[in-house]
């Protein structure tokens, strides 16, 4: 049965009407039309669809979005906050990380939460975050480059813009 | 250039407002028939056109191709793009460039000779005097065919090209604004469903619809012989109603698909046609080391990260589709031909997708969603495949058989070489053959025969056979294919087609034939070739692995675990020259731990984009060969999640280094397909150096290396 649910997206007080068990993906791209979110397998192994809940990691293709009550959502729309662009973002472009790129959001979301908790990884650290995530196309090495670009950027910035809210 | 000399790509299409608009504001919209599939190709072309047309980088916009304006130039595929749609495009904008000098000169009162173009301003030389594109674009009519009278630039001239500029796609990509047509939202649009048959010749029994149509959401339950689709207002509700109306569908299957585990025997075993590809000389086995092998590769699956996606609306007898078709115009006619409607009712329209290494359902969608929007007349609506359905019923990379013979002297020259490969036809594109190659034509109540494929097509290589014809010179050799009119299982080009198969056999066997004759793997190439490019590829690869610096890499003395292995290929004997060293870690597992690629493409118009294609198709490649296999059983195939098909992952990723030797002024030549061969041998090459033992059967799981080991 659908009601309205509640939820706090990017900052902003957001109201739906959806069944609590909808998918919060499908919340999220269609009646908010935050489409940068991408729906890959819809088990929750592939990564492209990962958004933050309350600065934590989750696959929003198999978390309800009765889930998402009450917790801070971070979709990649509002991951770089007032700036507009996050250095994670940033450094993607500057590695030119990517082909096809619909992997790339969730790719930013899973390391975004990696450096939100510790802002200097190792690359092992990295590997094993984002392992997760699945990248077709085969640009690995490239998303390691920049991930590792982003630590850098946050540390000379003094560690502040990885902090998410 | 001549009118005769044209690129094949602008003789088809001369007109040049076709392909360039010099807009009042400053903006050059630039229109090409290739297709952005995650390939980088649109930013490559975007800075072919700054080049010639002397315009900043920033003041291309590329529009994306639909079947009404766009160049038509077919396909979007083997690796034909840079060379093919950048060709044409060259001397397009060359031909714009001059219409604009012209009037310039008119204008100024002054020669061609008196002039230069920068950033779209036409300057005289010494002189303060200058007219721009944007001022001048009123009086030059590009709505004229190109006649080859102006020439692109020389090598020595170029600024932008070969320079390694920002892909236009990736900002907007990681900001995660909605490029793909997955992100399209149009006013009144609904979400459709498609529930596809559990086998390919399952047979539908019953199917009780009415419990669908009074779910929430529900807007049309759709059924035509065996193509069942669900319309709803909201996903969510699509996918239940997907869901409850699979649940309720009775289907009839039979036992109809081969062991999966003895594919190459089932290969063989079929009927099939055979083709001599070469042969010359006088086999001379005798007195030398003979060496048989034999080699295959399993059915491959694309495994797009992204399930497949199209939008359609049928409104007053016009159809509107927007899709991630590598050929819109093709798809757009086994549209028609399906509905039996004039293909000018239907206007397609490019959008990116998810990656895409060949044929894969990108097609199908499109007819999906149109089937689907039919039920809906108005509304548009967007179909989305589910994965499962994306990874079972997407057409996959078929399974192929080589075996190979031949004799190597105690001097180490090859005096016999025999390749024979099993392999359908590869190709399965709509628009080329009889019947529609749709995937639900097949499935309507009135259906189309589901066509059997063809292996060539007028201006490329047949399909299987790339590669089989070894780039080496010896001085006997017999090539042969057998082909097999179809398989039971549904396939279609994967990157690097035939040539993956046909290029891992040579060089492996080129190792095995070296082992055979205790001579290095590596001299034996470079005696065998006389092609300078490839040689040069080649002790490239080698000097920057230090592969060179190791005292052996003929298996004699393997030391355990960690072996170096190249494989080396032109693609299709046509495009890119390609070397590869590997370095893995072997037991009974492998783990490639370094790759070192050493690539000419010819003029290289972006040396990080070719970096990305080449790091790209090493990685995609480590995965087919140490992981992938489709899998079925009797009835179906039950390849359908990422458990069942495990790709390579971040935390297996080799590092790759990548050397690019520029050649600017040969043509540019595709990269998208150039390694996956190379790689292949590279992999089984290095495992053979590091423990002795060679698995020919891709992929080269723990099993087979454990089985391997055992008999060894």
């Amino acid at each position: 049965m659908t009601q309205t649910i509640e939820l706090n997206v990017n900052g902003a007080r957001r109201v739906v009407t959806a069944d609590p068990g909808t998918p919060l993906i499908y919340v999220l791209r269609n009646d908010l039309k935050l489409k940068g979110t991408r729906f890959g397998c819809g088990a929750g192994v592939c990564g492209c669809c990962t958004v933050l809940l309350d600065g934590r990691g989750v696959q929003s293709c198999n978390t309800p979005v009765s889930a998402a009550q009450g917790r801070e959502v971070t979709t990649i729309e509002g991951l770089g906050g007032k700036a507009g662009t996050h250095p994670l973002q940033q450094a993607f472009v500057d590695e030119q990380a990517g082909q096809c790129g619909y992997c790339l959001t969730g790719v930013v979301m899973g390391a975004a939460a990696l450096l939100g908790r510790n802002p200097s990884p190792t690359e092992a650290q990295i590997r094993s975050e984002l392992d997760i995530h699945l990248c077709r196309c085969g640009a690995y090495d490239r998303i390691l480059r920049a991930v590792r670009r982003a630590s850098e950027m946050i540390g000379q910035r003094g560690g502040q813009e990885g902090r998410l809210r | 250039m001549t009118i005769d000399s044209l690129p094949p790509s602008l003789a088809r299409n001369r007109r040049l407002d076709r392909w360039v608009e010099i807009r009042t504001d400053g903006v050059v919209e630039v229109r090409t028939g290739k297709v952005e599939i995650g390939q980088g190709i649109v930013s490559a072309l975007a800075q072919i056109a700054a080049e010639e047309l002397d315009v900043d980088y920033a003041r291309i916009r590329m529009i994306p191709a639909d079947t009404g304006r766009s160049p038509n130039e077919g396909v979007t595929a083997g690796s034909r793009s840079t060379m093919d749609g950048g060709g044409a495009l060259r001397q397009a904008c060359a031909e714009v460039r001059d219409a604009f000098l012209r009037a310039a000169a008119r204008r100024l009162d002054a020669d061609v000779d008196e002039l230069f173009v920068r950033d779209g301003t036409i300057h005289r030389k010494a002189s303060n005097e200058s007219a721009s594109y944007w001022e001048l674009s009123a009086e030059v009519d590009l709505a004229r065919d190109a006649d080859g009278r102006a020439a692109p630039k020389r090598a020595d001239q170029l600024t932008l090209v070969g320079k390694p500029l920002p892909r236009l796609d990736l900002p907007d990509k990681v900001a995660g604004a909605g490029v793909y047509v997955h992100d399209l939202e149009l006013p009144g649009m609904l979400h459709g469903r498609v529930v596809r048959p559990p086998s390919y010749r399952a047979v539908l029994h019953a199917v009780d619809g009415k419990r669908i149509e009074t779910m929430p959401g529900v807007r049309a339950v759709v059924r035509d012989g065996r193509f069942l689709g669900v319309v709803a207002a909201r996903e969510e509700q699509a996918v239940a109603a997907a869901a409850a109306l699979a649940n309720c569908a009775v289907w009839h299957q039979a036992e109809d698909l081969p062991d999966v585990d003895a594919i190459p025997a089932f290969l063989r075993s079929l009927p099939s046609k055979a083709k001599i590809l070469s042969e010359k000389g006088v086999p001379q086995a005798t007195g030398a080391h003979a060496v048989s092998a034999r080699y295959s590769r399993p059915f491959l699956a694309h495994a797009s990260i992204g399930p497949a996606c199209a939008v359609a609306r049928v409104h007053g007898g016009s159809i509107e589709v927007w899709c991630q078709s590598q050929s819109i115009h093709p798809t757009r006619l086994d549209i028609a031909k399906t509905l039996g409607v004039a293909p000018d009712t239907i206007t397609v329209r490019h959008v990116q997708g998810a990656g895409c290494y060949g044929h894969n359902a990108a097609d199908d969608a499109a007819l999906d969603a149109v089937l689907l929007a039919r039920a809906v007349e108005g509304h548009p609506v967007r179909l989305q495949w589910s994965h499962e359905d994306e990874l079972a019923w997407s057409p996959f990379g078929p399974a192929m058989v080589v075996a190979m013979e031949g004799a190597v002297d105690d001097a180490g020259r090859i005096v016999d070489w025999r390749h024979e490969l099993w392999s359908n036809p590869h190709i399965a594109r709509p628009g080329l053959q009889e019947s529609p190659s749709l995937l639900a034509a097949w499935h309507l109540d009135q259906p189309f025969a589901q066509p059997p494929g063809i292996d060539a097509l007028p201006g490329i290589q047949p399909t299987s056979e790339r590669n089989a014809v070894p780039i080496y010179d010896f001085p006997n050799q017999r090539v042969v294919l057998n082909a097999l009119e179809r398989l039971p299982v549904r396939t279609g080009t994967l990157r690097a087609i035939g040539g993956f198969l046909n290029t891992y056999a040579i060089e492996c066997f080129m190792d095995e034939l070296a082992h055979a004759a205790g001579v290095d793997p590596v001299e034996l190439r470079l005696n065998h070739l006389s092609d300078e490019r490839a040689i040069a590829v080649i002790k490239a690869a080698r000097e920057r692995s230090g592969l060179a610096s190791r005292s052996r890499h003929d298996g004699s003395g393997h030391d355990g675990s960690r072996g170096m292995g190249l494989g080396f290929a032109r693609y299709s004997n046509e495009a890119a020259y390609a070397a590869v060293v590997v370095e893995v870690e072997a037991g009974a597992t492998i783990n490639v731990v370094r790759a070192v690629a050493a690539v000419d493409c010819g003029r290289t118009i972006n040396p990080d984009g070719v970096k990305n294609q080449i790091e790209g198709g090493i990685v995609q490649a480590v995965s087919w060969v140490l992981k992938e296999q489709v899998r079925f059983d009797r009835t179906r195939i039950t390849t359908r999640t990422w458990d069942d098909y495990p790709i390579l992952r971040f935390s297996e990723a080799p590092p790759v280094e990548v050397s690019i030797i520029d050649r600017p002024d040969e043509p540019s030549l595709g990269v998208g397909e150039a390694v996956a061969g190379p790689v292949a041998a590279a992999i089984a090459n290095a495992v053979f150096d590091a423990i002795g033992v060679r698995v020919r059967d891709l992929p080269l799981t723990r099993e087979r290396m454990v089985a391997e080991i055992n008999d060894a």
